[in-house]
């Protein structure tokens, strides 16, 4: 038997965080108060104990600082893991981000390796206020040089944490923030797949549901409500959104001939748009139905007091679910 | 000189005469070097060239007042510095003609990269100099392991929000580092008024980083106020910020025209005080003869003949080398598209044309 533990995602990252920092001690994690508090979501409590501030330290409140000197820190060869305190506060760093960490290694023609992690809680549904609860995934998959993953639960964030430490390449991890609470049993002792693939979470045969992050739950949700009606959903998590691992969604939507794409961030330009204009593209002949996709709405992250209305819920999806199977 | 200077005097006084012979020679060489790459974008071989002429002494001087194997962030004009770490003048040139966007080894030559946008080095740089103390390379008295780090800007960057975040993390990690400001007073058509109403080497003092002004015109001030300031960053005293009061008495590059908003009698009072004139004034007063100065000039038609030459040769970049390094480890998205454009110019050879997409799994896809 595998040696297993129930944690939330919140302590899985934790736990894959100190396990990367014990294995090479080039890992530093550093961000806005995430030292002695162990960060505003208490990710990185503890390890200040373990660990000590010359490998985690808070840095003063300056976004594009702390991903700059964390470029300035993988130049020297350490692998700075920043956090990003909440999604809304990333857009101070996006020009160190896009116009530095993403393209250095390009630039240098590989001389340089930017082998930095990201961390950015993000979505909403947490009754928060305004820049919060925002859902910024898409530029970052836009921009060429970023990895940009998400996982969506307790076994997914201890090893993609690992992963993306140990990757070359920079990724923006996205935790998502409203299901840091929900726990799950993690395997300690095998990673389940590579970083950038896709996992099938639930087997149907009537339409595919692809999804990831805070969404995964609501998809698997649906599902549920779904199968009372006689319908089988397949719902796949990508885990990560830059690269997308096309081909397991293209397996699936072969056999359903049915596609809904999932997420919270507006639909507009987004993840669903590049999934749904591929799949398109790659299973023209087998798609019973257009791509169907179900998102927040192209406006400001509302309101706390209106969010359940903007976030996508398991009727929102079965709405589509109505729509693709009219087909 | 106030008396707290003196320091700066003694670093002078220990330069040989080789040493200012070096500088001079690096000072005229870099001004025949811009002069040649100017003709060189005139004559449609470089898309844009950047000069830096006016700039040799603050240049030349700070460049040889950093140590051998600290580490250099320069913004885009620091080609002057460039060659007192042995950068290779032609790798400027490949990426201003466009043939890559830098490509040399800043593990190797210690300078890095070219930054075109302003003051993102800073940061690059601060963290850097975060890694140097993490690693015990500060302080110690060691002068086989204790490093410092420098970055360059304009002070058009000063302006920009990284260069104050910059400044902040370096006092609160006490880095070993200093900024050297190059006040060009232009930044393209803004004088320096538009960035600051504070003299700039008081911009550091509210982050905690002190700051000294140096005459950017006199290489010698420039080597030892540099060189006492970096040997002060790898002793562990923290950072600095060096302005160094200067004049771009060219264009900020080839697509500039001065000439339509700064007065003709400002730069001719600069042009009287031209660093490089001014130098050889000097070595002559210290009885250097017209033999060395003949010399020089004689060296640098050869370099531009050499740098003339050597962009003719240039190679044109690889077809699908815009592929090439966008990560680190295999994409997939990268690698379908490389094989897309090299099926599609294959096929514009002549060659077969790929067969069409059938709905299977095919990256292949149309573009």
């Amino acid at each position: 038997m595998s040696n297993s533990v129930e944690l939330s995602i919140a302590k899985a990252i934790n736990a894959g965080l100190a396990k990367s920092m014990r294995a090479d001690e080039k890992v530093l994690v550093f961000g806005e108060d995430v030292a002695r508090l162990g960060g505003v979501f208490r990710v990185t409590e503890g390890l200040l104990d373990e660990f000590g501030e010359k490998r985690i330290f808070n840095s003063p409140i300056a976004e594009s600082g702390i991903v700059g000197t964390a470029i300035g820190l993988a130049m020297r060869g350490f692998r700075p893991v920043c956090e990003i305190q909440f999604d809304g506060f990333i857009y101070p760093a996006f020009n160190q981000i896009v116009s530095q960490l993403a393209k250095l290694t390009n630039r240098s023609e590989g001389f340089m390796q930017m082998p930095v992690v990201i961390r950015v809680p993000y979505g909403g549904g947490i009754g928060a206020v305004e820049h919060h609860s925002e859902s910024p995934e898409a530029y970052f998959a836009h921009t060429a040089g970023l990895r940009v993953v998400s996982p969506s639960n307790p076994n997914d964030a201890y090893w993609m944490i690992q992963q993306a430490i140990e990757s070359r390449d920079p990724v923006l991890f996205f935790e998502p923030k409203r299901r840091y609470w929900q726990k799950g049993q993690v395997n300690l002792d095998e990673a389940p797949q590579p970083l950038h693939s896709a996992t099938t979470l639930r087997s149907g045969n009537d339409v595919t549901l692809v999804t990831y992050g805070p969404m995964v739950v609501t998809a698997l949700q649906a599902a549920e409500v779904a199968a009372a009606e006689g319908i089988n959903l397949e719902v796949i998590d990508i885990r990560s959104i830059s690269p997308i691992d096309f081909n397991h969604i293209v397996e699936s939507v072969k056999r359903t001939g049915r596609l809904i794409v999932a997420h919270e961030a507006g639909t507009f330009v987004s993840v669903s748009s590049e999934i749904a204009a591929k799949i398109a593209e790659l299973c023209f002949y087998f798609l019973e139905a257009p791509v169907l996709r179900v998102g927040g709405f192209d406006v400001p992250y509302p309101a706390a007091k209106l969010e359940e209305l903007y976030l996508p819920d398991a009727d929102r999806i079965m709405e589509a679910v109505d729509r693709v199977l009219a087909y | 000189m106030p008396k707290e200077h003196a320091v700066y005097g003694e670093l002078i006084r220990d330069l040989r005469e080789a040493d200012f012979l070096k500088f001079y020679r690096d000072m005229a060489r870099i001004r025949r070097f811009d002069h040649e790459a100017t003709a060189l974008q005139r004559q449609g071989q470089m898309g844009l060239w950047v000069p830096a002429i006016g700039q040799e002494a603050a240049q030349i001087g700070s460049g040889y007042g950093v140590g051998p194997n600290d580490h250099i962030f320069p913004s885009y004009r620091e080609h002057g510095v460039a060659i007192t770490h042995g950068v290779d003048l032609m790798s400027i040139v490949k990426m201003y003609r466009g043939v890559n966007h830098g490509g040399w080894n800043p593990h190797e030559t210690r300078f890095h990269l070219y930054a075109i946008v302003l003051g993102t080095q800073a940061l690059h740089a601060t963290g850097y100099a975060m890694g140097l103390n993490f690693e015990g390379r500060v302080g110690t008295g060691d002068p086989e392991n204790d490093l410092a780090v420098i970055a360059y800007f304009g002070d058009g960057a000063t302006a920009e929000g990284d260069i104050s975040e910059a400044l902040l993390f370096a006092s609160t990690n006490k880095t070993p580092q200093v900024f050297f400001c190059q006040n060009n007073q232009w930044a393209i058509s803004s004088p320096v008024g538009t960035q600051t109403t504070v003299p700039l080497y008081k911009r550091g003092e509210g982050f905690g980083v002190p700051g000294i002004r140096v005459d950017g015109n006199d290489v010698l001030a420039c080597f030892a106020v540099t060189k006492k300031h970096m040997d002060d960053a790898r002793s562990g005293l923290g950072p600095t910020l060096i302005e160094a009061l200067t004049y771009r008495i060219g264009a900020h590059t080839t697509s500039d025209d001065p000439s339509k908003y700064r007065d003709a009698d400002e730069v001719a009072y600069w042009q009287a005080r031209d660093p490089i004139v001014r130098f050889e004034k000097f070595l002559r007063k210290q009885g250097i003869g017209q033999d060395f100065f003949d010399e020089v000039a004689v060296a640098g038609d050869a370099l531009a003949t050499e740098i003339r030459e050597a962009t003719f040769a240039l190679a044109e970049p690889p077809l699908e080398g815009m592929f090439d390094h966008v990560y680190s480890e295999p994409h997939p998205l990268v690698e379908e598209q490389r094989a897309w454009l090299q099926n599609y110019e294959a096929a514009l050879d002549g060659h077969t044309p790929p067969p069409a997409g059938d709905g299977d799994v095919s990256y292949g896809g149309t573009r």
